[in-house]
């Protein structure tokens, strides 16, 4: 079932929590959500389940599933399937009877008999691998155990399109990892819709179809993956999708300087700053024609497929951080304190807010 | 390593005089009047307590908690649902205004509603040239005791209620549950013990009031007459095994009141110790 928002907005007494919003999402998509706290992804996401409703004024906005306007349809038919942040079991009932709920709560005329009840809860917990824990207590499971029955009551009352308002916050980064697997696969077997919101720019990159970037309750971009971090079209987007190292300096017939630091750019004169991604600082022994930035090493982190090297020098407000291949690292023999000159691969640069991002590369 | 205050000489004077304390302010006034009132034997005990006007007391103070509890139950747990679930300008306000019972003086309560309901007053003025008498009759006795059980169980409700959010009302919202059957299946069982726990106390309060019923019940014998109106009126009559008699009663009801209390708690604790 797909999705289509009209102009939804939200206000709470005095601050716009959602600027109105246009967005489609298609049959069969995974999207994602993706802000930092305060940007309207939640509220968004209970607005499409109708916990909470939109603004009326100046303009009533639209929500359609398919072709069913479902604007000023209450929550309870709007066959949606929502995973709270923190699960939200019902503490009292055992694993079986959260999995049932939604089922024995339908009208007389649409409840399955309870055979069916039985056999479809079951199906369910088989999905989720926990048919052996039906009998118990949420509070008596694990944080993935629980968030794994969540999503089975969720599914059981087949909603259109499923919600999921930060699914795996809570939990450890192994099982996150688990269940963000298990939950791609998931997705793809019975192919629902689904909504889910983020924080963390890794989860929306790896699991989404297409990703949402909120700020400030206003969409600032929505792409694939690939593109999204191939080309963000902001600065907010660019340094919220990841690790970013600032070189601000003056530029002069072609040349940014910055204490005793230099960078042959081709921009007009004037002040500027330019955007490096770790992995776009390569580090030599020896500057360059092109490039003279001197830092020295303050900290090495060798942990993983990359080192993680920080830098740090006279002329950088703020430490840079430089990914290197363990190779490379073994042949500069990097340890701390060592000097060393950064020589930037590609860089990227927004002069405001709104335009599109400059790119350029350089062969390091 | 020893804890400070934890000599030996130090940790025997504290728990001893918190024995002898106990022992001399309250189990010895209750020894004393189970001994009062069987000092000239069970029968005469029974006399007192068989007596017409102590057996119209005792059944005139149960029928007015038995109506009590219903009327709080439903506004206790009413108000509770609309401060911890809903947002609306005056809320605070709201929950301040329910701890009005508590901290008003109980005959201050009685007055107050004498000087409105009574046959000068201004509602009961009205009231009369309608022939509705509510003061110095079981309305009234009714009204006041309701006014000053009233925020036992909301108090029990709200913080229990607070803590634990409507992130499950929700979810059965979005599984399609309607509000009753939200209500009945998931809030409900979540404030159970609280909500019996609120009972209980307002049963105490509800059968031992004095203050307030004394104003606008007129202690009528055989009328009006509540057991702790009762057992004033006895003791006024120099009546002591009379008056100890009812007392003993008052008293039965507070251990089995705190009996059940001390039950829920011991139940509430292990249940959480179990999950």
């Amino acid at each position: 079932m797909s999705i289509r928002l009209q102009n939804i907005a939200k206000h709470f007494a005095n601050t716009q929590a959602l600027e109105p919003i246009n967005l489609d999402i298609h049959e069969g998509e995974l999207v994602g959500l993706l802000g930092p706290s305060g940007s309207g992804k939640t509220t968004l996401l209970r607005i499409i389940a109708g916990l909470e409703s939109a603004d009326r004024s100046p303009q009533p906005g639209k929500i359609l599933f398919g072709d069913r306007d479902v604007t000023n349809v209450h929550v309870r038919d709007r066959r949606i399937g929502f995973v709270f942040q923190h699960y939200a079991l019902f503490r009292h009932m055992s694993v079986y009877d959260n999995v049932a709920f939604g089922l024995t709560v339908m009208p007389k005329k649409r409840r399955p008999s309870n055979g069916e009840i039985r056999a479809r809860v079951f199906r369910l917990l088989e999905m989720v691998q926990l048919q052996h824990l039906a009998n118990r207590l949420p509070a008596q499971l694990s944080g993935g155990q629980q968030q794994r029955v969540s999503l089975a009551r969720a599914l059981a009352v087949e909603p259109d399109v499923l919600l999921l308002d930060e699914p795996f916050g809570a939990l450890d980064a192994k099982v996150r990892q688990d269940l963000r697997r298990w939950l791609r696969r998931l997705h793809e077997e019975l192919n629902f819709t689904s909504v889910f919101v983020t924080h963390d720019q890794e989860e929306a990159l790896e699991l989404s179809d297409r990703v949402v970037v909120m700020s400030n309750g206003r969409i600032e971009q929505i792409d694939t993956p690939e593109a999204l971090y191939r080309s963000p079209i902001n600065r907010f987007v660019f340094e919220f999708l990841g690790d970013v190292n600032h070189l601000e300096g003056n530029v002069h017939q072609g040349v940014l300087t910055c204490g005793d630091a230099r960078l042959n750019v081709d921009l007009p004169d004037g002040n500027e700053e330019l955007l490096l991604r770790p992995h776009e600082v390569r580090l030599a022994e020896q500057p360059s024609a092109e490039s003279h930035l001197p830092v020295t090493i303050t900290a090495i982190s060798p942990v993983g497929a990359e080192v993680r090297v920080e830098l740090e020098a006279d002329w950088l407000a703020k430490p840079w951080l430089a990914t290197v291949r363990h190779a490379d690292f073994e042949q500069l023999q990097m340890r701390r304190g060592q000097r060393l000159f950064a020589h930037p691969r590609q860089w990227h640069r927004f002069p405001n807010a709104e335009s599109k991002v400059t790119e350029q590369s350089r062969v390091a | 390593m020893r804890r400070i205050g934890d000599a030996p000489a130090v940790r025997r004077l504290l728990i001893g005089a918190a024995l002898l304390l106990s022992a001399l302010f309250l189990l010895l006034p209750l020894v004393a009047i189970f001994a009062q009132a069987f000092s000239q034997g069970v029968m005469v005990f029974w006399a007192n307590v068989s007596n017409t006007f102590t057996l119209h007391a005792i059944g005139l103070t149960l029928v007015i908690a038995l109506l009590t509890i219903p009327v709080c139950l439903v506004f206790g747990v009413a108000l509770a649902w609309l401060v911890t679930r809903f947002s609306f300008p005056g809320r605070r306000i709201l929950q301040t205004l329910i701890d009005i019972p508590f901290a008003v003086s109980p005959v201050v309560a009685g007055l107050i509603y004498l000087l409105l309901y009574g046959r000068n007053g201004w509602i009961g003025s009205w009231l009369d040239t309608h022939d509705i008498q509510l003061m110095f009759a079981w309305p009234g006795i009714l009204m006041v005791t309701i006014f000053v059980t009233c925020p036992f169980v909301a108090r029990e409700l709200i913080p229990l209620m607070q803590a634990q959010g409507s992130r499950e009302e929700e979810a059965a919202v979005t599984l399609g549950a309607g509000g009753w059957t939200t209500f009945r299946r998931v809030t409900l069982p979540n404030i159970r013990w609280a909500l019996l726990y609120g009972i209980i106390l307002t049963n105490a309060r509800a059968v031992g009031e004095f203050g307030a019923v004394s104003v606008v019940a007129g202690a009528i014998r055989g009328k009006t007459n509540t057991l702790p109106l009762h057992l004033e009126q006895l003791y006024q009559d120099y009546n002591a095994v009379g008056a100890f008699a009812s007392a003993a009663l008052l008293a039965l009801i507070a251990l089995l009141t705190l009996a059940a209390k001390a039950g829920l708690e011991w139940r509430a604790a292990r249940q959480e110790a179990f999950l």
